[in-house]
């Protein structure tokens, strides 16, 4: 009863920031709903027990991600009048994908294997199972591979992104820390007799 | 469940918010007193000695003084974030709490009671995750203020802030190996026996890197790039005036007490008093005890230490401390999967 009532008030709230998401005109704003949404999503994995899942959404999304975002919609200096014009133009390609993640959610929804109420009628576990244990069993034995894979993946873009961003600039000074601290007082100090 | 029960559970659990947050609201208060005192003392000064006995109400009559500040909100700022930014930076802070459990307790009943408000089985990354969000209240001042010092103050703040959440990821990470769980309860439990028993002794690098790292995180000195008075004024918080200003140093000492205890919690053995027969020391004064240390600590780097320079706080922070960690997660698990080795580090891992 109360767990019905609470996922309404997590589902209702998501949907409502991710509108504020897109509806507000200042990009702070939108980016703020975002961090809303987030929470409230999970808020959901929580009621599903995925208490793991709902921690490490808000740790990766809301405190990693989102910050990142902020940092670049705080460095542009976005128009909010300009942000408005033209979207007339965008409509259709804007719609298209609209319309088909519609049919896509619509048909897989109403395909029986999400219908079935087997998944979002599951009974809760007793306290000892723990599903951040269960979750890591499963990944380093089962699912070793592709996590290394997606590993793998993510390093190579991480070494990608610094290769595009590094400049190396001639110009530049660089301090040598291990000289500095090697310094002693006789390599910079001279006794002269007066 | 039927109402009443409900309106008990209700009432239980307010009154754990109140216990929790009463004292901590009092401690807050009286560690900037403590840092006056204490950095008086290492610079051969008085400190704050004169309202009340030995300065005792000098927080309480600065807590007016604020009050009665007007604030300042500036014409060209956004009015509603400029307002909510202190809130967003207080609120994480406390909300961390929630699950620092503060001893065990059998007043309740013949079983032990963990004194925590929630005693979760993730809750170390509960408070990973929600001391993460402080970055927000910071970020928020910086951009709705509405000024270059402002801006370049939480651009510090946000940048410092990621940079050591990772290096202090990977040490918790360490201490996870060791004790097995994720639950603050559990790894407190793990380092029972004996200060032998702590994890600073396997995880000495870690544990260092950790309470820097907090130091970072918290934007204490020597860290203190974000406030940078001798060149941003006084960096995110340089529009704020009055009680919004003393949110944001609220917040800040409430955090910096967070990892105070988180220190003594991960590697200091928690409530376990260090000998067997101090045993009659109850537990909660043991980690009171050990927080007080961390947070003296904290007030001895600021009077201690000069403040880093932007470059040289990037370096300790991806080039010293985060490859630190990252070997040292390495070197645990390479122990810990060693025939020969494992018997030696199995004395810290009671999951065995």
């Amino acid at each position: 009863m109360i767990e019905i009532g609470f996922f309404y008030l997590f589902a209702g709230m998501a949907v409502f920031a991710a509108l504020g998401v897109i509806l507000s005109a200042n990009t702070m704003y939108s980016a703020m709903w975002l961090i809303l949404c987030f929470f409230n999503a999970s808020g959901l994995f929580f009621l599903l027990d995925a208490e793991f899942l709902g921690i490490v959404l808000i740790l990766i999304y809301v405190g990693a991600v989102m910050v990142l975002f902020m940092f670049v919609v705080m460095m542009l200096e976005v128009n909010q009048a300009q942000k408005r014009e033209g979207w007339l133009n965008y409509l259709p390609v804007g719609g298209m994908i609209a319309l088909i993640l519609f049919v896509e959610l619509v048909a897989a929804s109403t395909s029986g294997i999400f219908s079935t109420g087997e998944m979002a009628m599951a009974s809760h576990l007793g306290a000892e199972v723990n599903n951040t244990v269960e979750i890591g069993k499963i990944l380093y034995t089962e699912y070793l591979l592709g996590f290394e894979i997606a590993a793998i993946i993510l390093l190579v873009a991480l070494v990608g992104a610094i290769v595009l961003t590094l400049r190396e600039r001639k110009d530049a000074k660089y301090q040598d820390i291990s000289k500095q601290v090697k310094v002693r007082k006789e390599d910079r100090l001279r006794k002269v007799s007066m | 469940m039927n109402l009443l029960d409900m309106a008990l559970q209700v009432i239980i659990w307010a009154v754990e918010i109140v216990a929790v947050v009463l004292p901590l609201a009092l401690a807050v208060a009286y560690t900037t007193y403590a840092e006056r005192r204490i950095i008086g003392w290492m610079q051969v000064r008085q400190g704050c000695n004169r309202v009340g006995p030995w300065g005792l109400f000098q927080p309480l009559a600065d807590g007016l003084k604020m009050f009665m500040k007007e604030t300042i909100i500036p014409a060209r700022s956004n009015k509603f974030l400029f307002v909510a930014a202190p809130v967003l930076s207080l609120m994480p802070a406390f909300l961390a709490y929630a699950v620092v459990p503060f001893g065990e307790t059998s007043l309740f009943g013949h079983e032990l009671h963990v004194m925590a408000i929630a005693d979760l089985n993730v809750g170390i990354l509960y408070v990973m995750a929600i001391s993460s969000l402080a970055i927000y209240g910071i970020l928020m001042a910086g951009w709705a203020s509405n000024s270059k010092y402002a801006l370049i103050g939480a651009i510090r703040a946000t940048s410092q802030m990621i940079s050591y959440e990772i290096a202090m990821g990977f040490s918790i990470v360490c201490v996870l190996i060791l004790a097995g769980s994720l639950s603050l309860t559990d790894i407190v439990h793990a380092q029972a026996g004996g200060i032998l028993h702590w994890y600073f002794i396997p995880l000495f690098p870690m544990f260092i890197v950790y309470f820097i790292s907090g130091a970072a995180e918290t934007n204490r000195s020597p860290f203190d790039l974000p406030e940078g008075e001798a060149e941003l004024v006084a960096g995110f918080f340089v529009e704020y005036s009055g009680m919004w200003f003393a949110v944001f140093a609220l917040a800040e000492y409430a955090a910096m007490i967070l990892i105070a205890l988180m220190t003594s919690i991960l590697f200091m053995g928690g409530w376990n008093p260090p000998f067997e027969f101090l045993s009659f020391i109850p537990g909660t004064v043991w980690l009171l005890m050990k927080t007080s240390f961390f947070i003296f600590v904290f007030i001895w780097f600021r009077a201690t230490f000069p403040r880093y320079r932007y470059d040289q706080l990037m370096r300790l922070g991806w080039k010293v401390f985060l490859p630190l960690a990252m070997g040292w997660v390495a070197v645990i698990g390479i122990f810990t999967y060693t025939p020969v080795l494992s018997d030696f580090i199995g004395f810290w891992q009671p999951w065995r």
